[in-house]
């Protein structure tokens, strides 16, 4: 079995588990809804698109959030770490895994997102759903780090947002400028740090 | 198979053990008995490379040919015990998970309730499925936390049959060792 099976087995399972819980992605759906009618509202009129925008990227991070929260939830109540662990894969697939399975959660939360967000304010055009598509993999990738670092901690609720809020900022950055390199860049280097870093998260302590 | 010189652990100020010597050759039965809270269970985490010793030596087997059961039986709720074996068989490479799987499922009285979600399982028969998932990849050294926790007596002896195989190397800890007392060639007890 290689690598990119025990990555497609882990993210399998994250995916089955969601399909049978059905408690993140409604969860992230409502929330995305809910905070651009809020927005929508809420902002005055004749405040421009990069008003708009930026709030788009607002709901946009903080619906990863929430996915990001419920990540390792079976993991944690069940104690499935100690068992993922201790089986002989590279311990890195269990987070590329699960990142594939929030970035899936993501992507479908952001099928409605977007045509909601048109809908409120005004259509996406192709180069704001091109830097979604790469802020998603930065997102995944560093959110899901953090997620198994808090997962380990005693205020784990506070401790996710803590770590990945800023390390968002840039994400909302390049999406708000369209930085499509940045957003690409920040993609790479992150994903790969996160990558080499996953190991060590889940080290016995 | 299992060599400690001088084992310690220690979270903050509190110590939870010190000191343990062990030489456990390949074939030998650990029992590691105590109350609750005596270390028994920080001592099975540190064999089965889920902590580390604050201090001591230690020589372990290689991480996969380890099985470990905890207080949990460390089985995805949410899925089938088809679909959590099937999980680990293929984390662990399994060349002939199949076969393998529907052997232990027969074995431990899960075979009709395999496409069942383990969360309408009771207690026991989730331990059994622990038990599924411990001896799937046929470990060398079985790491066993508790073993004999909600079992019926069915289940027990069932466990007893697995005790009974030979060619393995067991640690057990129990606050109950009346069941496992007699196979042990190796002891340390808490107090």
């Amino acid at each position: 079995m290689s690598y990119a099976g025990d990555v497609a087995a882990l993210a399998r399972k994250d995916l089955l588990l969601e399909l049978r819980a059905k408690e993140t992605l409604p969860s992230m759906l409502l929330f995305v809804v809910s905070a651009l009618a809020i927005f929508h509202f809420a902002l005055p009129r004749g405040a421009g698109h990069g008003a708009a925008s930026g709030l788009l990227w607002v709901s946009l991070v903080f619906t990863a959030l929430l996915g990001l929260t419920r990540a390792f939830v079976a993991e944690r109540e069940q104690g499935m770490f100690d068992a993922l662990v201790l089986a002989p894969c590279d311990r890195s697939a269990i987070w590329l895994g699960k990142s594939i399975a929030v970035f899936v959660f993501l992507v479908c939360a952001e099928v409605v997102a977007l045509p909601a967000f048109g809908a409120f304010f005004s259509a996406v055009d192709g180069r704001t759903v091109a830097a979604v598509a790469l802020a998603d993999v930065g997102i995944c990738t560093v959110g899901t780090l953090f997620g198994a670092m808090a997962v380990a901690g005693r205020a784990r609720e506070l401790l996710l947002p803590l770590l990945f809020l800023p390390m968002a900022i840039p994400i909302v950055v390049g999406g708000v400028g369209g930085y499509l390199w940045f957003l690409a860049l920040y993609d790479v280097l992150f994903t790969v740090l996160a990558w080499a870093a996953f190991e060590y998260v889940v080290a016995e302590a | 198979m299992i060599s400690a010189r001088g084992l310690a652990k220690r979270y903050g100020d509190k110590r939870v053990f010190a000191g343990v010597d062990l030489d456990l050759p390949d074939g030998g039965f650990l029992l590691v008995t105590g109350p609750n809270g005596s270390g028994k269970t920080t001592l099975l985490r540190v064999l089965a490379r889920l902590a580390a010793p604050t201090a001591g030596r230690l020589e372990l087997p290689e991480r996969q040919t380890i099985g470990y059961l905890g207080h949990e039986p460390l089985v995805y709720r949410e899925l089938t015990p088809l679909e959590n074996l099937t999980l680990f068989g293929r984390l662990y490479r399994l060349p002939e998970r199949g076969e393998r799987i529907g052997m232990l499922l027969e074995r431990f009285g899960l075979w009709e309730v395999r496409h069942e979600r383990v969360a309408s399982f009771s207690r026991g028969m989730q331990q059994r499925l622990g038990l599924c998932r411990v001896l799937l990849h046929s470990p060398a050294l079985l790491l066993l936390d508790e073993p004999t926790n909600a079992l019926d007596a069915a289940g027990l002896a069932l466990l007893d049959g697995v005790f009974a195989e030979q060619g393995r190397t067991w640690v057990v800890a129990t606050h109950e060792p009346g069941r496992v007392e007699h196979l042990a060639t190796e002891r340390i007890a808490f107090a």
